[in-house]
């Protein structure tokens, strides 16, 4: 189990560059992000160092938050990797809800963050593959 | 030379209007007294006996009625004969929660059909014409009651009723029809329309609008008169009075005659109640001294104008009102329904928002579009598009189904929603609605 952290964002200049000076300026490492946007809005999703830390922060700039789970998974850092592993997904029937790649740990993996809309479903077709799936400590992140 | 529809009634001498006022005011108070238990209750507090009313003069002795009266005595508690006289309902527009009803007996709308029929044959209409009208039939009282001064005169009418615009274009056309009869903005809506499909003025056979059920400005005027080369008149009317038809425009386009021999006119300061003399700025109270079924006293409409008796050049001598300059309380009206900010806040609460919201009201392409931007809580946020996307559209639907017109919703972070001395700025109109 990976907690994630998410944050509205109202589409204004600036908002990304306070929020991650923020977390800069409480030593909190950014391990992984990716930004969904919309004409109306967009979502910051972060895998942060200290998540409890990062939350404390970033209410106190204001922002909506939210914290979810997400399934990190190791991917061979090969051509067709990642196809692999979602035709297997896409074959369990398993809804792909978004998806982000993550600073790879070791030289030939490297780990992609999965929201999906059955996670049981998820875990036991990774399982039945034998894909492996990252934790937060070894991630580094508290 | 100016055709009246009844000459005797719009051109009479003030002291038999006067004498006819004080005549009705006198019987309707005395009945309204002995039918309905909410009248007598707030009279006998006052101390005031129906003899007590005797003319126009003693009006300022009765208590005021408000809306709330007709959401506390929801659905006929003011009425003031038995259902079974009363042959048609009418409600307020758009709002389901707090909605109001009124009744008319036969007789009532004999009298609203002339009122209606005084403002169409002011605006030039005769038994020749082709009455188009554009406003919404159903509950509201817009289409009913133009269609019913349309009949009473002798004119044709086509029931068109709102929306379809390409059709409205159509129908004008093809039918020939000689007056429009729908809000300014649909007018001006109608008329883009008809330039957009390649059509000008030339192709209809349009001389004359009625329009109300809006605020619109003077400029407005001109913009639809110039489109579709018409004479463009103002008429005024709410639903707890009548309807359309209280007031009207005449030739000289300088503000509305009101139908005094059925609703008396008093301009009071909206703090304090007192009556302010004529020419003065203030809150329209209006009574209705001839309705059987809803005859109202002295109700406060919260719009605020000027009336005038100065000499119209039109030879009527019903009292005059301007174009309502505001409102006493922050009630909108977007597309010609009544938007109250607090209805708005209701349904973001219910929704688990914030009461942090603003609301942006403007017009583009003569086409009034409402805005509710909202801060929002953790509890509402959503990581997933989908989600979040979906708690916006749930909202927008909400607000649709109470208000009747769709509202785009924005989300918003906190803090972001101005604030002024602590509140935040619940409503911005950009709309220029005022000369």
């Amino acid at each position: 189990m990976v907690p994630q952290l998410s944050v509205f964002l109202q589409n204004k200049s600036g908002k990304i560059a306070a929020i991650t000076r923020a977390l800069s300026d409480n030593q909190i490492d950014i391990r992984a992000l990716s930004i969904a946007d919309t004409t109306d809005f967009g979502i910051l999703r972060m895998l942060v160092s200290d998540i409890r830390k990062a939350k404390e922060v970033l209410t106190g700039q204001n922002c909506i938050l939210s914290v979810n789970e997400v399934v990190v998974v190791a991917v061979p850092d090969r051509t067709g990797g990642l196809a692999e592993i979602l035709s297997i997904i896409a074959e369990a029937n398993v809804d792909i809800e978004y998806m982000y790649s993550l600073i790879g740990r070791e030289d030939n993996m490297a780990d992609m963050v999965f929201r999906v809309s059955n996670e049981e479903a998820f875990r036991s077709v990774l399982q039945q593959h034998g894909l492996q799936t990252i934790s937060a400590a070894q991630l580094g992140l508290n | 030379m100016e055709r009246y529809y009844q000459p005797e009634i719009e051109t009479a001498f003030r002291e038999e209007m006067l004498s006819l006022q004080s005549e009705r005011l006198a019987s309707t108070v005395k009945r309204v007294y002995e039918n309905v238990p909410f009248y007598r209750s707030k009279m006998d507090e006052l101390g005031v006996n129906p003899e007590d009313i005797q003319t126009v003069a003693d009006l300022k002795k009765l208590p005021f009625s408000y809306k709330q009266d007709l959401r506390d005595t929801y659905p006929y508690g003011l009425f003031a004969v038995p259902l079974k006289d009363v042959v048609r309902l009418h409600a307020s527009s758009g709002t389901t929660g707090k909605q109001i009803v009124v009744g008319y007996t036969q007789k009532d709308l004999d009298i609203w059909a002339d009122c209606c029929a005084r403002a169409l044959t002011a605006a030039g209409c005769t038994e020749e014409d082709i009455v188009h009208v554009s406003y919404g039939y159903g509950l509201f009282t817009g289409g009913l009651g133009a269609d019913g001064g349309a009949m009473r005169l002798g004119a044709t009418a086509v029931p068109v009723s709102s929306g379809n615009t390409q059709r409205q274009v159509t129908i004008l056309k093809d039918f020939g029809s000689t007056i429009l009869c729908c809000t300014p903005s649909y007018a001006l809506h109608i008329a883009e329309t008809l330039y957009a499909s390649g059509y000008t003025k030339d192709d209809i056979s349009l001389k004359a609008g009625v329009f109300g059920a809006e605020p619109w400005t003077n400029e407005m005027r001109h913009q639809i008169e110039e489109l579709l080369g018409i004479k463009a008149f103002d008429i005024y009317g709410l639903t707890e009075i009548i309807g359309p038809g209280v007031g009207f425009e005449c030739v000289e386009q300088s503000g509305m005659h009101i139908n005094e021999d059925h609703f008396i006119v008093e301009v009071i300061d909206p703090d304090t109640g007192e009556v302010l003399p004529e020419d003065t700025q203030g809150e329209l109270v209006f009574t209705c001294i001839s309705k059987e079924a809803f005859p109202i006293l002295r109700y406060r409409t919260r719009d605020i104008g000027v009336i005038t008796r100065k000499k119209c050049s039109c030879g009527r001598t019903l009292v005059k009102m301007t174009k309502p300059r505001g409102r006493t309380d922050d009630m909108l009206i977007i597309r010609g329904v009544n938007v109250f900010p607090s209805q708005i806040e209701t349904v973001l609460l219910d929704k688990g928002y914030t009461a942090n919201y603003q609301i942006v009201v403007d017009r583009s392409h003569n086409f009034d579009s409402i805005e509710v931007r909202v801060e929002i809580s953790n509890e509402v946020f959503s990581d997933t598009v989908k989600g979040l996307s979906q708690r916006a559209k749930e909202l927008s639907e909400a607000l649709k189904s109470l208000l009747g017109i769709s509202a785009k919703v924005t989300l918003l972070e906190p803090n972001t929603i101005p604030r002024s001395e602590g509140k935040a700025v619940r409503v911005v109109d950009k709309r220029k609605l005022l000369d």
